[in-house]
């Protein structure tokens, strides 16, 4: 009782504080739109359109890992209005109850969808999100700097590197990217739910370590355009962007598997600019929007019609438009039991500490 | 006096606000922070409230293993160990070249002490990020260093600089060095030249006047320093964050991670205490050797 | 001069001893060479390496035009203004008594002032953070003022304090008698005499709240992103010309206010 009351006192002198600031707990102002989002992740040009046509300002915050954002909005860093999580973050989420219920499958864009993105693992539904970009994850590599020209189209060269590259290796610094890799590098199940096995994936983790020259998600772009590592584990709208930069960078899509992903745009559940949130959910999901997203960040988007406004050397890509003779390749998101989670979890942590 | 007839209404009113905007922002989050070291972890971030738990210190020598038995590790162990060592050795580097700088400017004339004073304040008022981003440019493999031994022809492959404990170290040393040269400076600026003069007829020898003059008298100083270095070394987050990688972490890092991708609150609460307690016991020897340097003085 | 026997005294002038020199010419090198390296490369026109091709400004262009760049300026002068000015405030009116009164609990109370300066940034940040988070608080601009404020006090007091040590007691007690009003007392004598030193703990309050990047990190929500935060965002993504623009354009800001804090100081010391 006592304590309650403790807290009471407390939180009062703390909002005092806080108007005196001038500064009332949200400080939102009116007709402003807060996103937040990967750096380099978002079309300038797309924000102007949306300020010109909507008269709502746009503000972007940006965060490293999802992790960053899911601890972000965990410790009450609200008062954002979109955010753009992956599948795995989504289900983690939706279960959580920090998503506001938006009815995007009930909202006028919605009927562009291409089919298959309709529905998603963790929002079947799609009560609370909508697609934003998909992609795949596969490593690049710069001929000109690694032995013989040529890599095998196979994680070993990521895990068990060559003498050479020992040391060079940058990887994502994503758990669920990473996570799976490995697990289709060792031919686990990545849902295993046996101790047993997710310890054979930190060990391939654990060896390769001191062979990675970094971990990162910001900057991968730059850092193959530079040619400051020779390989990196990346996402393929990324590897897009190296290419049209360093045009004979390969994108790999390595034979043991390669994770196919989808991030989504969702809205928190205390958002402030809940109205412009829904609108901006829905604009997303118009073609000539959608296509000038996918231009801006090299990845794929799920509107149908957007094509027409794609650039040309998009589609040209092998690493955007996937080749037919790799679909086999690729693999699907599969939402994992809190059991196999929580494997995966503690592994990304004993690696990352 | 008319102005002291209601001292303490005054005293409250004036002390006051800012008294208790520390108390609120500052000593209450303190002992929340202990509080919460003692509780529950919610796995998604947060505490349980109200569920007592040990956790956060074992965590600190023992670990639960993927198939749940509960193992020694050492790891956040070592971490500790490593921001120590880290921070002794920033600070032991920042003594010996900090040392013959307050020396060199101790004996210059008035104006260019002020100059020099100017001149070493000056870099620890710029921005810590921007400092430690410079040592990236430096250090990195293609950075000048490496370019410029490449260049020379020392080596044929770049040296792996960054993302080593090295480069924290010297980015540590860079950013708290003034901390180092300042106390110094100010314990030999009070030394009557012509003792050393004096001494050096005695002794003879540059060495032992350095030894029986200069250095019990600049003792004070050096023990200042060294303190001033060590504890924001040790509690540093940014510097080993951007030059050790992500991969050389240290305490500050530790704790930050705790309030990220780990999630684990208490642990961090944990740490943070720990923190704290190491650097009371520094600053407390510092008020115990300073006080019996003050009556050796007399 | 020719004396006998003058050089061994001479040789004995710690001012001319050998190394003392070369020391210390190595240790401003040291301090200052990666600063004037930083600023030659930002003026460097070639995009990606470390090597210098040609002069441009092209980079400074780039980094005015960008909005976001613009926006976490505007919020690091908004917070650094509002931090700076409230702990100004506060410091001043605490150091008002402090300097003055003695009473029990002043040894408290000056050990507490000083807690922002003694204990490592990233234990009051995150506990403030767990503090707010307990208390239902939404993270933002509002928050991190808060914790910009607090650890700003003691960098305004301290300057106000030793001031205020240095006035003459007897003016406050004259001006006492002369006014009848304690209020008006403060601010026709002890204000006035302490001005200079109130100014330049605000403008050192104003640079570290500047430059702060550990708890606008943890108490930062939406729309609290700083310009260090814009760094580090930055400098994880790599080196590039713009960040080293950036970077000196920020190394620019706080050489100028630092000096016109310590010129104040100056001033205040004559």
């Amino acid at each position: 009782m006592s304590n309650q009351y403790k807290r009471k006192t407390i939180k009062l002198l703390a909002t005092t504080a806080l108007i005196l600031g001038g500064f009332a707990g949200s400080a939102s102002a009116e007709g402003e739109l807060r996103l937040y989002n990967w750096s380099n992740y978002f079309a300038p040009a797309l924000i102007e359109k949306f300020e010109k046509e909507t008269g709502t300002k746009i503000t972007v915050d940006n965060y490293a890992s999802e992790d960053d954002l899911l601890a972000k909005l965990q410790a009450g860093g609200g008062g954002y209005d979109v955010i753009f999580p992956g599948t795995t973050t989504l289900g983690i989420m939706v279960d959580k109850g920090m998503l506001a219920k938006i009815d995007v499958s009930q909202m006028e864009n919605f009927k562009n969808l291409l089919p298959a993105f309709t529905s998603i693992a963790g929002d079947e539904k799609r009560e609370y999100s909508a697609p934003y970009m998909w992609g795949t994850t596969g490593f690049t590599y710069d001929p000109a700097m690694v032995p013989g020209g040529k890599l095998e189209e196979s994680w070993k060269e990521i895990f068990e590197p060559q003498e050479e590259l020992k040391g060079k290796i940058a990887m994502l610094n994503e758990m669920s990217d990473v996570w799976n890799a490995a697990a289709y590098y060792t031919g686990i199940d990545k849902c295993t739910e046996d101790p047993a096995e997710a310890q054979k994936i930190l060990d391939v983790l654990m060896a390769q370590k001191p062979f990675v020259k970094l971990y990162s998600n910001d900057g991968t772009i730059d850092r193959m355009v530079a040619g400051e590592v020779p390989v990196h584990m990346q996402w393929n709208g990324a590897a897009h962007r190296v290419k049209a930069k360093k045009a004979d960078v390969v994108y790999v899509y390595p034979k043991e598997g390669t994770t196919f992903w989808t991030d989504v745009i969702a809205v928190p559940k205390d958002a402030p600019n809940m109205e412009a949130a829904k609108v901006f959910v829905n604009w997303m999901m118009s073609p000539e929007v959608a296509a000038e997203a996918s231009n801006y960040t090299g990845y794929s988007n799920a509107v149908n019609g957007s094509g027409a406004f794609l650039k040309e050397d998009l589609k040209a890509d092998p690493a955007v438009n996937t080749p037919a003779e790799y679909d086999e390749r690729l693999r699907a998101f599969k939402a994992c039991s809190p059991a196999s989670k929580d494997l995966r979890e503690k592994v990304w942590t004993k690696l990352k500490s | 006096m008319r102005a002291s007839t209601r001292p303490l209404m005054f005293r409250i009113l004036l002390i006051g606000p800012a008294a208790l905007a520390i108390c609120i922002f500052m000593v209450i989050p303190l002992m929340l922070m202990a509080w919460i070291s003692i509780q529950g972890r919610d796995y998604s971030g947060g505490v349980i409230w109200g569920q007592f738990s040990f956790d956060a210190y074992t965590r600190l020598f023992f670990e639960r293993e993927l198939d749940g038995t509960i193992a020694l590790n050492l790891s956040y162990f070592k971490i500790i160990l490593r921001s120590i060592w880290l921070s002794a050795l920033t600070m032991t580097i920042s003594l010996i070249v900090g040392f013959p700088v307050a020396l060199f400017m101790a004996t210059r004339s008035q104006r260019w002490r002020a100059v020099l004073i100017f001149m070493v304040t000056l870099p620890f008022w710029t921005n810590l990020l921007v400092r430690n981003y410079a040592w990236i440019l430096l250090l990195r493999d293609h950075g000048t260093i490496n370019n410029t031994l490449l260049w020379l022809g020392v080596i044929s492959e770049p040296l792996p600089l960054l993302h080593t404990q090295l480069a924290v170290a010297i980015g540590l040393t860079y950013s708290f060095m003034p901390f180092m040269v300042l106390p110094i400076y100010s314990s030999l600026e009070k030394i009557d030249f012509r003792l050393v003069e004096a001494s050096f007829d005695l002794y003879a020898s540059r060495w032992h006047t350095l030894k029986r003059v200069i250095f019990p008298l600049a003792v004070p100083g050096m023990v200042a320093g060294c303190i001033l270095v060590f504890v924001p070394s040790l509690g540093s987050y940014v510097t080993p964050e951007l030059l050790g990688g992500g991969k050389t972490l240290m305490i500050g890092n530790l704790i930050g991670l705790q309030f990220g991708a780990a999630r684990n609150w208490p642990f961090g609460a944990a740490l943070g205490l720990f923190l704290l307690l190491l650097v009371m016991i520094a600053l407390t020897s510092y008020a115990r050797s300073y006080r019996t340097n003050a009556q050796v003085g007399k | 001069m020719s004396l006998p026997g003058f050089k061994k005294p001479y040789k004995g002038d710690a001012r001319h001893w050998p190394g003392l020199f070369i020391a210390t010419g190595c240790f401003f090198a040291y301090v200052y060479l990666p600063i004037i390296i930083l600023i030659i490369l930002s003026f460097n026109e070639n995009r990606t390496v470390t090597v210098w091709t040609g002069f441009s400004l092209d980079w400074y262009a780039m980094a005015f035009e960008n909005r976001d760049i613009i926006r976490a300026a505007t919020n690091s002068l908004i917070i650094a203004s509002i931090a700076s000015i409230s702990a100004t405030i506060l410091a001043t009116l605490a150091a008002t008594r402090m300097a003055t009164d003695k009473f029990k609990g002043k040894t408290a109370f000056n050990a507490m002032i000083a807690l922002p300066i003694t204990v490592p940034e990233i234990v009051p940040a995150v506990a403030t953070l767990m503090f707010f988070a307990s208390l239902g608080f939404t993270l933002g601009l509002g928050t991190v003022i808060i914790g910009h404020t607090i650890f700003c006090i003691p960098f305004a007091y301290l300057p106000i304090r030793a001031r205020l040590e240095g006035m003459d007691p007897r003016m406050a007690e004259a001006a006492a008698d002369l006014y009848a009003n304690p209020i008006r007392a403060f601010y026709r004598v002890t204000l006035p005499q302490i001005l200079p030193g109130i100014l330049s703990g605000l403008i050192l309050a104003f640079i570290i709240s500047l430059d702060d990047f550990v708890t606008t990190f943890f108490l930062g929500g939406a729309g609290s992103t700083t310009l260090p935060i814009y760094i580090f965002g930055l400098v994880r993504t790599g080196v590039t010309p713009e960040v080293n623009a950036i970077c000196s354009l920020m190394l620019l800001l706080s050489l100028v206010l630092v000096s016109l804090s310590l010129f104040l100081g100056r001033e205040q010391s004559r």
